[in-house]
């Protein structure tokens, strides 16, 4: 976009339009990733204990590069519990993003095919859960599920299940499955009905018109071209699910395994600070590319 | 099956899906019976247990204190961060900047809330009411700058340019015309940051300390105790306040935007 005029751009005081943010942003986002990256290098012992902030500061940063060693990461690589976490958390990212992907497909196309008069109400019908707060949705499910909840009642009284069967997936994968698939199908629906709404429908009547069958005409055309809506969504989701926390331990059981869990319990249970900002750089890296090719595709978009 | 009976099956079950479990948890908040699943008839018993839940008050009231500060502050360096993104196509930084009001929007939230509070830690903050508002204002700032940046894009600059050729100086145009014009965008995006900010347990939990405990901390250590209908209780007044919320500012900017319309072809006709 141009600018107006040379006059205005010289103005010392626009400058500041672009400072005020850009160091907020610094000083609370991007710093903060330095001190997690030396922290997670310190030593356990010489930590500080949660609710006393003893940290002495940048004036030891001497003394620290003196004793700089990588034994929170080796720790990490020798436990085999951390390493299963990361893996369990991609696979439950991966799977709950292609789940979303097959729910939210085809409810992102039902909303593009539908009069234009009623699109802007089912757009607000997506929307509207997202403001109700995650951890309530989340809360609504364990109501549902329980093994004494609505779900063995329901089954009950259809004759699905006998009157002292149960339903058994209450804090197990399952459960994390459908409570993922709940909280993000918003975030998955939105930027795929973004990419159909927007589609030029003459293609499909030209390829219809040419004797090409509806299925066939879905993937030549319409899948490709909404391709970019499919890849904003799945990192959209994606990424977040990577590191959930509040699903898998409110849904979850013992055997449920993410690293968004287990940073939370070495932070706050084990209190011990080092490792889980360890946890928390290897998390971060494993990140990296995605967030990356989302940042390139939302800087396409905007 | 025809496409369009195949579409609204497909709809309806989503919508199902999505709406479902938020009826039976405001249905069974007027539940008189203990036990979440057993319906002993309506009452209001839980409401009244809930406001005399003094732990529980205080938790709202320091969550709407947080809530308003940080959308609002949010909602400030948010816009500006906005007007740097369209405006400023050039400056150094300026891909670091732009990943800076990205990636908070994807980063999982137990790496933003243990980077901040060790940042806190390490300029020895006491951690408390101010941490988790200058926590919340950060990320809440990155998706007011996404709202307002799409107003931004459809932004017809000749207005500005117009007053400007006409001898108003630059902060002065701003704050006429263009602060007007996106004033919409605006609110909608502190509505989003004062959500989110009403939201987030993760970030909050990091960054608390003593004395600025809020409502989304004090319910999940209640959730993990058990389930009771009290929560249920200040739940659906949360989902109500939101509904609410959300249907007057949809409502607003329709009105602001129709006004738009209007003024423009008045504007053209008077010609």
């Amino acid at each position: 976009m141009a600018e107006t005029g040379a006059s205005s751009q010289t103005n010392p005081l626009r400058w500041l339009v672009v400072a005020v943010p850009y160091l907020w942003l610094f000083l609370f986002f991007a710093a903060p990733f330095f001190i997690i990256f030396k922290i997670s290098l310190a030593d356990t012992a010489i930590a500080m204990p949660p609710y006393a902030p003893t940290f002495d500061g940048f004036g030891t940063i001497g003394d620290f590069f003196a004793q700089l060693d990588f034994e929170n990461y080796q720790f990490l690589t020798e436990d085999p519990l951390y390493i299963n976490a990361y893996l369990s958390s991609l696979r439950i990212a991966f799977i709950s993003t292609l789940l979303l992907l097959l729910i939210g497909y085809p409810m992102a196309l039902a909303m593009a095919r539908a009069r234009a008069t009623i699109r802007p109400t089912l757009m607000m019908m997506v929307i509207l859960p997202f403001w109700t707060s995650f951890l309530i949705r989340v809360y609504a499910w364990i109501g549902i599920l329980k093994p004494e909840g609505l779900l063995t009642l329901l089954f009950q009284a259809i004759g699905v299940l006998g009157p002292d069967e149960q339903v058994n997936i209450f804090r197990t994968d399952y459960a994390v499955f459908i409570g993922i698939v709940y909280s993000y199908l918003p975030f998955m629906v939105l930027p795929l009905y973004a990419a159909l709404e927007k589609m030029d429908g003459t293609l499909l009547e030209a390829a219809s018109d040419l004797g090409c069958p509806p299925w066939k005409a879905f993937w030549k055309i319409t899948f490709p071209l909404s391709l970019p809506g499919v890849i904003a969504g799945a990192l959209i989701c994606f990424i977040p699910i990577t590191g959930e926390f509040v699903i898998p331990d409110l849904l979850g059981g013992a055997e449920t395994l993410m690293i968004g869990k287990t940073l939370w319990t070495e932070f706050f249970g084990n209190r011990d600070w080092p490792l889980a900002s360890a946890v928390a750089v290897l998390l971060l890296l494993a990140l990296v590319v995605p967030i990356v090719i989302f940042q390139n595709q939302q800087k396409k978009v905007g | 099956m025809k496409p369009a009976r195949f579409d609204a099956t497909i709809l309806t079950l989503c919508f199902a899906f999505l709406y479902i479990p938020i009826i039976i948890l405001v249905v069974y908040s007027f539940n008189a019976s203990r036990l979440v699943t057993v319906w002993g008839g309506f009452s209001l018993h839980w409401y009244q247990v809930m406001w005399s839940n003094e732990g529980l008050m205080d938790a709202a009231w320091v969550t709407a204190r947080v809530g308003v500060l940080s959308a609002t502050l949010g909602t400030v360096l948010g816009t500006l961060a906005a007007l740097t993104l369209v405006r400023f196509p050039r400056f150094p930084g300026r891909i670091a900047f732009t990943g800076m009001v990205y990636a908070p929007l994807v980063m999982p939230e137990v790496i933003t809330g243990l980077s901040m509070l060790l940042l806190f830690v390490a300029m020895n903050i006491d951690r408390g009411f101010w941490t988790v508002t200058i926590a919340h204002t950060t990320f809440t700032m990155c998706y007011v700058a996404i709202v307002v940046q799409s107003r931004l894009l459809t932004f017809d600059r000749s207005l500005e340019e117009a007053a400007q050729d006409l001898g108003c100086p630059p902060v002065r145009t701003f704050f006429t015309i263009t602060l007007p014009l996106i004033l919409p965008a605006i609110v909608s995006g502190w509505m989003l940051a004062f959500t989110l900010s009403l939201d987030d347990l993760v970030i909050a939990s990091f960054t608390t300390g003593p004395g600025a405990t809020t409502l989304p901390i004090k319910i999940y250590s209640q959730v993990r105790l058990g389930v009771t209908p009290e929560i249920n209780a200040i739940c659906t007044i949360l989902i109500g306040l939101v509904t609410l919320g959300v249907i007057a500012t949809s409502i607003t900017t329709k009105r602001a935007e129709l006004r738009r319309i209007r003024d423009e072809h008045d504007a053209i006709r008077g010609t």
